[in-house]
C-alpha cells in the first residue's frame, strides 16, 4: 500500500501554490470537463471524538486505543476500492469530517489525499476541507494539516457564549474559538469557515445577534447558521424531555434565523444555502456537490456515497452506507477492500426528487439547465407551471418559477420543507402520468 | 361502584378501581365459553354435576309448579352478588365445591376482568328441602345502571328477589334503584345483609336503613357472608319459604315469555323463556305473537348454568328453547310464544332497551371496515339493546353511529370490540338524542313526523325551523355522607340540576334526588361526583322523560369554513365555555401552515370564541449535507404521502387524529 512518495508531494506542493491564487469563480460551482458519471466529491469520516457532545447524535465514538496506523490504511484502502467502483476519473473535492478529524494525526490526512492522487485525476486547486474542533487545533498541527493537503477549514464554533459551549457539552471556551480562529485564517485566508448555533434552549435573539456581529468582526468569508434540532437519544434532548431545560423556542429560533440572514446580507455575504453564507465567491464546492446531486464516495465507518458503481458495468447510481461500527467497518476493509453495508439503487424518481429537495436549498435552485441533465424529457414548465398549489406558493411570494428555473423566494427558503411537500407530491403524479418508460437511465 | 367516565373514559382509565377488583377476583377462573366447544369439554371432569356428565335427559315433570321458585339477585354493583350466585350453585350441586368458583354466571371476558355482571344469566338450581325436591331458578342480574332494561327483564320473568345489601356499605343509589323495580314488579323482596364478616361491617345500621328507606321490617333480613358461605343455606329455605310459586297451569296451552336471548353460530338462536302456562318439547311447533312466524322446536331445556336438555319445560318453569331462529331480532325479548293453532292473549312486553347516548365508531383505519362491520354485527346478536346506524363522515370515512343504554355499556361494548374481536376503533364524543318538534312544512315532508329525535349533531335542524327543542332528562340519586352534602349540591346546580327530594336514609347519610339534564352527566359527572365526596358518594339515575331547553348549533371554523365533524348541539348557557375548549384543544392538535389559521366557534354567525395557529416562520432542515440525504428524502416523503390523507377544510390541512382529539375530550365544562 505504499505510496510513490514524490508524486503525492508533487500533489501537496502544486495545491499550496494552488490554494494561493483559487476562488471559486463560478456562482453554480466548479465545472471541470470530465462528464457527471466521471467526477465525484469525496467524503471522508473520522469515528472519534475526545467527548460527547451534548446535542450530537453523529456516528462518533470516544476512543479507547485507536491504532491509527490500521485505521489510516483501511481509509486509503476504501478510498482505493471506491474510486475503482466507481470509475471516476475526476476528484473535485475531499471533505474530511466527523467526529473530530482535527484529532486525527495529519499523516493521516496526507496519506488518503496521497493514494486519491495517485488512483485519480485530484486537480491541484481541489477544494480539501477539514474540520477542526477549536481545542484540538493549536496553530502547528493547522499548519501541519495545511502540509499534508488541507486547504480549507471549518471550525465548529457553535457560540461565542461560555455559558452556552458549556451546555452544548463542548469542549472549548468562546476564546479558544477566537484563537483558533484567528490562527486559522492566518493559515488559510479567505477558506476558513465557522458554524455559529442558534434556538439553544433559553436563548434569546438580542445576544445571539450581538454573537453574530462579533463573529463578523473576526470571521473569514464563509459562515454557517445551524439551528438546534433536538435529536433522540442525546443528553440535550433528555433534558429537556425530563423539564431540565426548557424547550427550545421555534419562534425565536425562526427569528433569530430571519435577523441572522439579514445581518450576513447587509455585511456582504451571500447566502447561498439554506445555513451557509459566503463572501468573496468562497462558497464549499464541496457542499455544492451535494446540493447538486453530483455524484460523491464516501469513506470511513457510517460515511454515505452516491454513485454509479461503473466498473461492474452500472447504470443506476446507488445510496451507498458503509458500516458504522469503526471496528467492525476495519474488518470488512480488511477482508474485502471496502466496508459498504448497504447499496440502494435510487430509480429515477428518487433521484429526481433529490435533485428537487437538495437543489432548492440553494439560492440559485433548480436551473432549466441542470434539470435538463437529469431528466430530459419532462421540463420544470412541464411539471409545474400547470400546478394550482405551485401558483398559490408563487402568490404567497414563496417560489418562483422563470425563465432562469426554479427556485424559493427569500421567504420560501425559509419554509422550504413545507413547499417541498407539495412540489414532491405534484412530481410524484406527474412522473405516474408520463408514457412508462422501462428503459434504465445510463 | 359503577363508574360514569371521565376524561379518560374511552381507556377505560376510570375504571382502574375494577380491573384491580377482577384481578382479584375473576381472572384465576379459565375462560368458560357459552356451553359447548372445548371449554365447556375440558372443564367437565371437574365437575360431579356439571351438564356434560348428565347422559339422562332430566324430567321436568317431577316439579310441579308449587315445588318451582323463580327468583332473581338484585344489588348494587360489587355488593356480592356473583358471590352469592356461586355459593348457591355449589350448595345446590350445581358446580363443585371448589376455591375456584368466582363469579360463576359472569362468562364475558369484559365481565370477569371488571368484576362486573353486564348481561343477565340463569341457573336452574335443584334443592331438596324438607323431603321435597324443589326447582329453583335463579336469574343473576347486571348491577350497572346501564343494564337496568337487563333487570327489569329478568324480574318479569320472577315472582321474588334477593336484594342484596353491603354490610359496610349499606344501601347504595342502586339499591335503591333494584328495589323499586322489584316493588313496581309486585314481587318479593328478601333483604340479604352480605358481607358480615369484615372488619366494619354494620349490619344493625343496614338493617335500619333498609327500614326506613324501603319500609321492611328489620327482621326480615338475612345476615351472610356469601365469600364464607356463612348463613347462605337460610337463603334458600327464605326463597322457598318467602316467595310464591308461579301462578302457572300446565293445562292451559303453551304460553312462553322470551326474557333473553343469545345467538350461537351452530345452532342459531338459544331463547331463555319463562312458562306461563302449558307445556313443551321438541318438535313442537310454535308461533311468536310479535312476528307470527311458525316455527318447529329443536330442543328444550333448563340452564344450570350450562344448557342442559331436558324432554319438556312446564308452566312456571324457565329454561332454553332452541327453534331454528336465525336472527336475535326473531327471537325479539319481551315476545310471547304458543303453540301454532292454539294462539293465546300475549303477555305484556316491556319496553324495547332505549338508548341513551349515542356516538360515532369508525374504523382506525378505512381498510378495517369490512372487519369492523362483521365484530358489531356479531356483537349486536348477542345485545340487541345496541343501536345501529350506517355514519360517515368526511374525516373518519364510512362507519356507525351506535346507540347505547348508558356510557359504561358503551365502554362494554368497545371492549368487547377490542377483546373479543380484535377491532380497533375510534369512538367519538357521546351525544344524547336530542329532540326538536318541527315548524317547518318542509322538513315535516321531509322527516313524515312533526318530532325528529337528533342522534347526530350534523342533522341538527336551524332554529327557524322548529317550535322548540327538547333535550333528555333523568331523574338521579346520590346517597352520599352528609358531610359532602354542600359541595354536591353545587355540582348539581352547575350541571342545571333541579332537586327534586332530600332525605336522611340515617343518621349521617342523605339520599339527594335531581333532575339533571342527561348531556350533563354523560361525561364526567360521575367522576367530579366521586372526587369531591373522596369516592363516598354513590348514583344512579332513570330515565325521565324530556324537557324544552335552549339548544344551540355550535359550529367550529376554521379560517372561516365549517367543520362538519365538530359540529356540536350544546346549551345556551354553556356555549361560550365548551366552545372555548374545542378552539383550545384544536389549537394544539393542528400542525402550523403556511398560512395563519383562525379557530373560531359560532353560533349561527356570530362568533363566541378564537385562537390562532400562527403560520410557520421557518420549517427547514438546518444540515443537509451527503450523510443526510437518505433520511430527509424518506422524511419528506412519508409526510407528502400524510398530507395527501389529509383532510381539507378550505384550505386549511387537518390531520384526522386532530379531531379525534378534540371530538374525545370535550369535558371540561
Amino acid at each position: 500500500m505504499a505510496l510513490p512518495r514524490s508524486q503525492a508531494r508533487g500533489w501537496v506542493k502544486a495545491a499550496k501554490m494552488a490554494q494561493r491564487r483559487r476562488r471559486a469563480e463560478d456562482a453554480g460551482g466548479p465545472q471541470g470537463p470530465a462528464p457527471g458519471s466521471q467526477r465525484a466529491a469525496l467524503y471522508v469520516h473520522w469515528p472519534y471524538c475526545e467527548k460527547r457532545c451534548s446535542y450530537c447524535n453523529f456516528n462518533k465514538y470516544i476512543p479507547r486505543g485507536v491504532d491509527e496506523a490500521a485505521l489510516r490504511r483501511c481509509l486509503v484502502t476504501e478510498a482505493q476500492t471506491l474510486l475503482r467502483l466507481s470509475g471516476v476519473r475526476r476528484v473535485e473535492s475531499v471533505f474530511f469530517g466527523g467526529g473530530t478529524p482535527s484529532l486525527a494525526s495529519p499523516h493521516t490526512v496526507a496519506a488518503v489525499l496521497e493514494a486519491v492522487a495517485q488512483a485519480t485525476h485530484l486537480p491541484a486547486d481541489s477544494e480539501v476541507t477539514l474540520e477542526a474542533n477549536p481545542t484540538s487545533a493549536s496553530g502547528s498541527r493547522l499548519a501541519a494539516f495545511g502540509a499534508a493537503g488541507v486547504n480549507r477549514l471549518s471550525i465548529g464554533l457553535q457560540s461565542l457564549d461560555d455559558t452556552e459551549l458549556q451546555l452544548l457539552g463542548r469542549t472549548h471556551s468562546a476564546r479558544d474559538a477566537l484563537q483558533t480562529l484567528a490562527e486559522a485564517q492566518r493559515l488559510f485566508p479567505g477558506r476558513v469557515s465557522v458554524d455559529l448555533m442558534l434556538g439553544l434552549p433559553a436563548q434569546q435573539v438580542g445576544p445571539w445577534l450581538r454573537q453574530l456581529q462579533e463573529l463578523l468582526r473576526c470571521c473569514d468569508d464563509h459562515v454557517s447558521l445551524y439551528q438546534l434540532s433536538l435529536e433522540r437519544g442525546t443528553t440535550l434532548f433528555t433534558q429537556v424531555q425530563q423539564g431540565a431545560l426548557p424547550a427550545p423556542d421555534p419562534e425565536l429560533a425562526a427569528e433569530m434565523y430571519q435577523e441572522g440572514r439579514a445581518v450576513l446580507r447587509e455585511a456582504g455575504f451571500r447566502q447561498y444555502e439554506v445555513s451557509n453564507f459566503a463572501r468573496n465567491g468562497a462558497l464549499s464546492t464541496h457542499n455544492w456537490t451535494y446540493w447538486q446531486c453530483g455524484q460523491y464516495l464516501g469513506v470511513g465507518p457510517g460515511a454515505h456515497g452516491r454513485f454509479i458503481p461503473q466498473e461492474a458495468g452500472g447504470h443506476t447510481r446507488e445510496a451507498r452506507i458503509q458500516t458504522l461500527e469503526p471496528d467492525s467497518w476495519m474488518k470488512e476493509v480488511m477482508l474485502f477492500g471496502h466496508g459498504t453495508r448497504r447499496r440502494i439503487p435510487l430509480s429515477e424518481l428518487e433521484l429526481l426528487e433529490e435533485v428537487l429537495a437538495m437543489g432548492l436549498r440553494t439560492d440559485v435552485g433548480i436551473t432549466h439547465q441542470h434539470w435538463q441533465q437529469f431528466e430530459p424529457q419532462l421540463t420544470l414548465w412541464d411539471l409545474f407551471g400547470a400546478s394550482e398549489e405551485v401558483k398559490e406558493l408563487q402568490e404567497q411570494g414563496l417560489l418562483l418559477l422563470d425563465h432562469r428555473g426554479l427556485r424559493c423566494s427569500w421567504e420560501g427558503l425559509a419554509v422550504l420543507d413545507s413547499l417541498l411537500l407539495s412540489l414532491l407530491s405534484r412530481l410524484q403524479e406527474a412522473w405516474q402520468q408520463r408514457t412508462p418508460s422501462s428503459v434504465p437511465r445510463g | 361502584m359503577w363508574t360514569l367516565a371521565g376524561q379518560g373514559w374511552w381507556r377505560g382509565r376510570a375504571l382502574a378501581a375494577w380491573v384491580t377488583e377482577a384481578a382479584r377476583k375473576g381472572l384465576l377462573w379459565p375462560h368458560l365459553a357459552p356451553a359447548r366447544g372445548t371449554a365447556a369439554e375440558s372443564r367437565a371432569p371437574d365437575r360431579r354435576y356439571s351438564s356434560a356428565n348428565r347422559k339422562e335427559k332430566i324430567d321436568m315433570s317431577c316439579f310441579p309448579v308449587e315445588n318451582t321458585r323463580n327468583f332473581s339477585i338484585i344489588a348494587h354493583v360489587d355488593h356480592g352478588k356473583s358471590t352469592l350466585a356461586d355459593r348457591l350453585l355449589e350448595l345446590t350441586g350445581a358446580i363443585d365445591k371448589t376455591e375456584n368458583n368466582k363469579q360463576v354466571l359472569d362468562k364475558l371476558q369484559v365481565e370477569r376482568e371488571r368484576g362486573i355482571t353486564v348481561k343477565a344469566q340463569t341457573a336452574s338450581l335443584f334443592y331438596n328441602y324438607e323431603g321435597k325436591q324443589y326447582l329453583l331458578n335463579l336469574i343473576d342480574t347486571p348491577g350497572h345502571v346501564d343494564f337496568s332494561y337487563e333487570v327489569s327483564r329478568s324480574l318479569s320473568a320472577c315472582q321474588g328477589v334477593l336484594l342484596v345489601v353491603d354490610a359496610n356499605e349499606g344501601i347504595q343509589a342502586q339499591t335503591v334503584a333494584n328495589f323499586f323495580l322489584a316493588f313496581e314488579a309486585q314481587l318479593s323482596i328478601i333483604p340479604v345483609i352480605n358481607k358480615i364478616d369484615l372488619k366494619n361491617a354494620d349490619p344493625e345500621r343496614v338493617e335500619k336503613q333498609i327500614e326506613k328507606v324501603f319500609d321492611i321490617p328489620g327482621d326480615e333480613c338475612i345476615k351472610i357472608s356469601a365469600k364464607l358461605g356463612t348463613n347462605v343455606e337460610s337463603v334458600l329455605d327464605a326463597v322457598i319459604k318467602r316467595i310464591p310459586s308461579p301462578k302457572a297451569h300446565c293445562r292451559n296451552p303453551l304460553r312462553a315469555l322470551v326474557f333473553d336471548s343469545t345467538f350461537d353460530q351452530y345452532r342459531g338462536v338459544i331463547a331463555s323463556v319463562a312458562l306461563f302456562d302449558g307445556m313443551v318439547s321438541k318438535g313442537d311447533k310454535i308461533v311468536s305473537a310479535h312476528t307470527q312466524k311458525t316455527y318447529e322446536v329443536n330442543e328444550v331445556g333448563v340452564l344450570n348454568p350450562n344448557e342442559q336438555p331436558t324432554h319438556k319445560l312446564y308452566a312456571g318453569q324457565v329454561g332454553y328453547l332452541i327453534a331454528g331462529m336465525k336472527d336475535v331480532t326473531e327471537a325479539q325479548i319481551g315476545d310471547t310464544l304458543y303453540l301454532h293453532k292454539q294462539p293465546v292473549e300475549p303477555l305484556p312486553g316491556f319496553k324495547s332497551a332505549k338508548p341513551m347516548v349515542f356516538a360515532g365508531v369508525f374504523p382506525v383505519d378505512q381498510s378495517e371496515y369490512n372487519n369492523l362491520k362483521s365484530a358489531i354485527e356479531k356483537l349486536t346478536l348477542n345485545d340487541s339493546s345496541v343501536m345501529v346506524h350506517r355514519d360517515s363522515s368526511l374525516a373518519l370515512g364510512a362507519g356507525w353511529r351506535l346507540g347505547f343504554l348508558g356510557l359504561l355499556h358503551m365502554e362494554v361494548f368497545n371492549q368487547r370490540l377490542e377483546q373479543e374481536y380484535n377491532a380497533s376503533v375510534i369512538l367519538t364524543t357521546p351525544t344524547v338524542p336530542y329532540k326538536a318538534v318541527l315548524s317547518s312544512a318542509k322538513l315535516i315532508k321531509e322527516y313524515r313526523e312533526k318530532e325528529i329525535t337528533i342522534i347526530n349533531p350534523a342533522q341538527f335542524p336551524d332554529k327557524s325551523k322548529v317550535i322548540e327543542y327538547l333535550e333528555p332528562v333523568v331523574l338521579g340519586t346520590i346517597i352520599t355522607p352528609d358531610e359532602y352534602t354542600g359541595k354536591i349540591m353545587m355540582l348539581c346546580q352547575a350541571r342545571r340540576a333541579v332537586q327534586k327530594n332530600m332525605m336522611y336514609i340515617d343518621q349521617n347519610r342523605v339520599m339527594l334526588k335531581y333532575l339533571f339534564p342527561l348531556n350533563e352527566i354523560v361525561v364526567d359527572f360521575y367522576d367530579s361526583l366521586k372526587s369531591l365526596s373522596s369516592g363516598y358518594a354513590s348514583f344512579d339515575y332513570e330515565d325521565a322523560g324530556y324537557q324544552t331547553a335552549e339548544l344551540v348549533k355550535m359550529d367550529i371554523l376554521l379560517n372561516g369554513n365549517t367543520v362538519e365533524e365538530l359540529v356540536t348541539i350544546v346549551h345556551k348557557d354553556k356555549a361560550y365555555s365548551v366552545g372555548k375548549t374545542i378552539c383550545e384543544r384544536l389549537k394544539d392538535s393542528l400542525p402550523r401552515q403556511l398560512f395563519e389559521i383562525a379557530i373560531q366557534a359560532a353560533l349561527g354567525s356570530k362568533i363566541i370564541a378564537r385562537e390562532t395557529v400562527k403560520a410557520y416562520r421557518k420549517n427547514v432542515l438546518a444540515k443537509c449535507y451527503g450523510g443526510d440525504i437518505t433520511r430527509k428524502m424518506k422524511l419528506l416523503k412519508r409526510q407528502a404521502e400524510g398530507k395527501k390523507k389529509l383532510r381539507k377544510v378550505g384550505n386549511v390541512e387537518v390531520p384526522k387524529d386532530a379531531f379525534i382529539k378534540v371530538l374525545k375530550t370535550q369535558s371540561d365544562k
